[in-house]
């Protein structure tokens, strides 16, 4: 944030509009934007705190479009960007100043659905809930819910291999997605994987998912859908205690029990979330769990008495079950707003995601709370407890000199928590602008150059999404710990078999 | 050892990261890395191998966090030793290869997987980390030792399947389930082809939450078993209600001997294709066939005879976006038998991320699809 990246020029430069003009041509006047006061829109993300006004705005409403846009992209050898609904919460979708932002939102037709194999086919700009409403009526379901599912694209969840509350058991974005189709840098379009599982050859597709943008842009998604469970039961849980909390949460794992969510939430994020949603938590909790278990009715409903037992002994005070949907709801609302709820109670606010082995959770949210208090400010925190992804909602006022600049650097000491704990500095929201000088603390500098290998397969030129993930890109063709040139692979080698 | 027909000019055992890094970097030849060997034959013979790395002297358990349910483990570990220190703890890595004596690097590189991939899923699900060395000697890591962690590529589904193509594994890290508290199976006679795909249909839109369905194939007729892991009262009721969709079967203890078994003899292959295409891939293989399906997934292990069509198979299962991998074959076929089946539209990118990690084709070079 300190980095704030506000683009001068008015215009994009002669080049950019020469190219804008092709791809008028190309593809249609009325997808092409280039009068700064449309292109203001795009400037961020959900990361509203790098800006950058794109060159060009693409409005693509086919694969074509896509296609023909990232062709000449190449031919000018300037940089794209994809952007879906634009919720990532790292500036993975920050324009490049001066560059093409191809946005993905209108391609959002659901193109196959297939019950007896469960699955579906779908456009990138399809949003995430709508997979499961459309699965709904065959019993079935897009299993990874990120919090932002009503509004976060398919693209946007495969770029991020997007997590949510239920991938405690069910996994994340790419334990779900089993093809793509990708329109690669160069314009070339390759598929990659399939609808069976094992296709032959590298899993292109499992390094794809989770590359955020700088591979290629998916231009249709094939996911596997799960069966709606039998029974779902819910519990909501307070403890005059954040150690008693996170205690219960390792006694639950412990006991051999798989939650389909373990979600927790400390007394000020409580605070907020009741502001926003009156979503009427137990008054006093120094920490609720929701817990949710899924599964056969038996199953449910003797590990579900099992869990309640275990929460006792971590003398939880209030434990209340959801009777109903309705009464399910509820208690998932407090949890689900409790970002933007976060707003009610601080004039601005900043989400960090890391992660921490599960059972270091009382130590580390201790560290959070003497490191808030030595930067003099709050910290709510919000978080998926069951694998311990972390996120500290950080409190300030931008109006106060200096303290955007403390919000970020109490994120990054967070982040340094995270990694000296053995955790990620990121478990689902991605690397994106924001966080590309950590990779460095969490990998070394041959664990970077190594996935860059992929990159330089994927593009070479460098020209999807640049300047992200990666804090120096390097150079296609060189050799990771020799950084001289000349070594660039021998074109003929491939034809060698 | 003999690698599939080629015999490695020499053999090294190391026993650290270290030495394999060292031996990368002092050496310029052809290598292959192999574990226990039991899954050779699954990949193309190599084009040459001037070296051979038998990874079993890297057999450490690194490091296992029950609380955390995560293990890291060098890449020489056998699956069954380290099943035997997890289960210690209840827990235990929830992939079911058969083959006898297999080590983790193997599985990571042959992608092998048993029945309970239904519930629990492949390699790709479970490997949250790993460590490589590249033709070039360096080391590299991916992933890390938490299991929600989107930091990077996540380079480890690259290398599973690549049966060391890009780099040699030399340490992994797992996420790890608690050992279910009971088990039981529903076994059930399947009459023909149609039958199979009945009870897979049923199944697959149930809510029952089986960890495996396999069927045994003996070419006309078959036998489905239904396996249930969980506690006592939800295996007993989910058998129950597994027998009532059906409308037949029979409750056992534990799975037939065949259960989880790979066949052997002729050309065994591993079939990939839409689960619900269950029926039509059964009638499309060669009289003389048999074998297991991993019905509601999509995969299954056949044995079909020598003089096999490969080509004419792989076309008439191709519309349910099939594919047919060689796992085994006859000497005297295996020189000549296309492994691997036609390439995809994705080739020219895969030939890309070889020419990336090993310029100059050292490792495992022609094993893998497209003589990559
Ligand atoms: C309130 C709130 C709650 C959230 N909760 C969660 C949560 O629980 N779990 C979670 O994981 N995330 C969460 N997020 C983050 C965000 O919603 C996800 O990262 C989401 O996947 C982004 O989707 P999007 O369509 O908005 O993508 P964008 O923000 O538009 O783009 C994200 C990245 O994907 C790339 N991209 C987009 N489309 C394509 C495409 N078709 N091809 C290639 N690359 C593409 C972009 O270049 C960019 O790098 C939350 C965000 C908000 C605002």
């Amino acid at each position: 944030m300190t980095e704030q990246l506000i683009a001068k020029q008015d215009q994009a430069s002669p080049r950019t509009l020469a190219l804008a003009e092709r791809l008028r041509t190309a593809i249609g006047a009325a997808k092409v934007l280039t009068d700064p006061s449309q292109l203001r829109t795009y400037e961020c993300d959900g990361l509203e705190a790098f800006r950058v006004r794109p060159g060009v705005v693409v409005l693509a409403e086919e694969r074509d479009d896509v296609v023909r846009t990232v062709k000449l992209c190449a031919e000018a050898g300037i940089p794209f960007v994809a952007r879906g609904s634009g919720t990532g919460l790292s500036g993975g979708a920050v324009p490049v100043a001066d560059g093409v932002l191809i946005v993905l939102t209108r391609l959002r037709r659901i193109l196959d659905v297939d019950p007896d194999n469960a699955r579906m086919t779908v456009e990138p700009g399809v949003i995430n809930l709508a997979v499961s409403r459309a699965a709904a009526p065959n019993g079935q379901a897009y299993a990874p819910d990120p919090s932002s599912q009503q509004v976060c694209s398919i693209g946007g969840n495969v770029a991020e291999n997007s997590g949510g509350a239920h991938c405690l058991k069910y996994g994340f974005t790419v334990n779900h997605v089993m093809g793509a189709e990708v329109v690669l840098p160069d314009g070339k379009v390759v598929h990659l994987g399939g609808s069976a599982p094992e296709h032959p050859g590298y899993d292109l597709l499992g390094a794809f998912v989770g590359s955020e943008g700088t591979l290629g842009v998916v231009t249709s998604v094939t996911v596997r859908l799960i069966k709606v469970p039998e029974a779902v039961q819910t519990m909501l849980v307070g403890f005059h205690s954040v150690a008693d909390a996170a205690g219960t949460v390792s006694d639950i794992i412990a006991a051999g029990i798989l939650p389909a969510a373990i979600e927790m939430m400390d007394a000020l994020a409580i605070e907020a979330a009741e502001a926003a949603v009156q979503c009427n938590y137990p008054a006093g909790a120094a920490a609720v769990l929701v817990i949710e278990l899924d599964g056969p009715g038996v199953e449910v409903a003797e590990q579900f008495d099992h869990v309640e037992t275990l929460a006792q002994a971590r003398n939880a005070f209030e434990t209340r079950i959801a009777q109903d949907d309705e009464e399910r709801a509820l208690m998932w609302r407090g949890r689900k707003s409790a970002f933007a709820a976060v707003g009610r109670i601080s004039p601005s606010y900043y989400v960090q995601d890391g992660v921490i082995p599960r059972t270091r959770l009382p130590e580390i949210l201790a560290d959070i709370d003497a490191l808030a208090e030595r930067a003099d400010l709050r910290v709510a925190n919000v978080f998926h407890a069951g694998d311990g992804n972390l996120h500290p909602l950080i409190l300030f006022d931008d109006a106060v000199p200096g303290a955007t600049q403390a919000a970020e650097e109490l994120g990054f000491a967070i982040l340094d928590l995270c990694i000296d704990a053995g955790g990620s500095i990121t478990g689902e929201h991605g690397v994106g602008i924001e966080k590309k000088s950590k990779m460095a603390s969490q990998f070394t500098a041959a664990d970077l150059d190594t996935m860059q290998l992929v990159r330089c397969a994927f593009d070479p030129d460098g020209l999807a999404n640049p300047g992200k993930v990666f804090p120096t890109p390097r150079l296609c063709g060189e050799r990771p710990g020799v950084r001289t040139a000349g070594t660039a692979p021998d074109p003929t080698l491939g034809e060698v078999f | 050892m003999d690698l599939a027909g080629v015999a490695p000019a020499e053999t090294l055992v190391p026993s650290t990261t270290d030495e394999v890094a060292d031996i990368l970097r002092d050496t310029t030849g052809t290598l292959m890395a192999v574990g226990s060997g039991t899954k050779v034959g699954w990949a193309a013979p190599p084009a040459s191998c001037d070296l051979m790395l038998r990874m079993t002297g890297l057999d450490r358990v690194v490091d296992h966090q029950p609380g955390d349910l995560v293990v890291v483990a060098e890449a020489g570990v056998r699956l069954s030793a380290l099943q035997k220190q997890l289960a210690q703890h209840n827990q235990m890595l929830a992939l079911d290869p058969p083959e006898d004596g297999a080590t983790l690097g193997g599985i990571v590189g042959a992608n092998a997987s048993g029945p309970r991939r239904l519930r629990f899923g492949t390699v790709r699900d479970l490997l949250i980390g790993v460590t490589v060395v590249l033709a070039d000697g360096t080391t590299a890591r991916s992933g890390g030792k938490v299991v929600k962690n989107v930091a990077g590529y996540d380079l480890g589904k690259l290398y599973t399947g690549a049966h060391g193509s890009l780099g040699v594994v030399v340490s992994t890290t797992w996420r790890l389930h608690p050992l279910p508290p009971a088990r039981g199976a529903v076994v059930v006679r399947v009459a023909d082809a149609a039958q199979a795909g009945r009870f897979e249909a049923l199944l697959s839109r149930s809510t029952l939450t089986p960890t495996a369905v396999e069927l045994r194939w003996d070419g006309a007729a078959g036998e489905l078993v239904v396996l249930f892991e969980s506690i006592a009262a939800s295996v007993d009721a989910q058998s129950d209600a597994a027998i009532a969709l059906l409308g037949t079967g029979e409750r056992v203890d534990t799975p037939p001997p065949w259960f989880g078994e790979r066949p052997r003899g002729g050309i065994v292959l591993r079939l990939a294709y839409v689960p619900h295409a269950l029926p039509d891939v059964l009638t499309a293989l060669p009289d003389g066939s048999s074998g297991t399906a991993s019905a509601c997934t999509g995969v299954a292990y056949v044995s079909v005879p020598s003089d096999t069509d490969l080509a004419a198979l792989r076309t008439t299962i191709a519309p349910h976006d099939g594919s047919a991998v060689v796992v085994e074959a006859p000497d005297e076929l295996r020189d000549r038998i296309d492994h691997w089946g036609p390439v995809p539209d994705s080739f020219g990118l895969m030939k890309r991320v070889k020419d990336q990690f090993d310029p100059g084709r050292r490792l495992s070079p022609g094993r893998l699809l497209g003589g990559l």
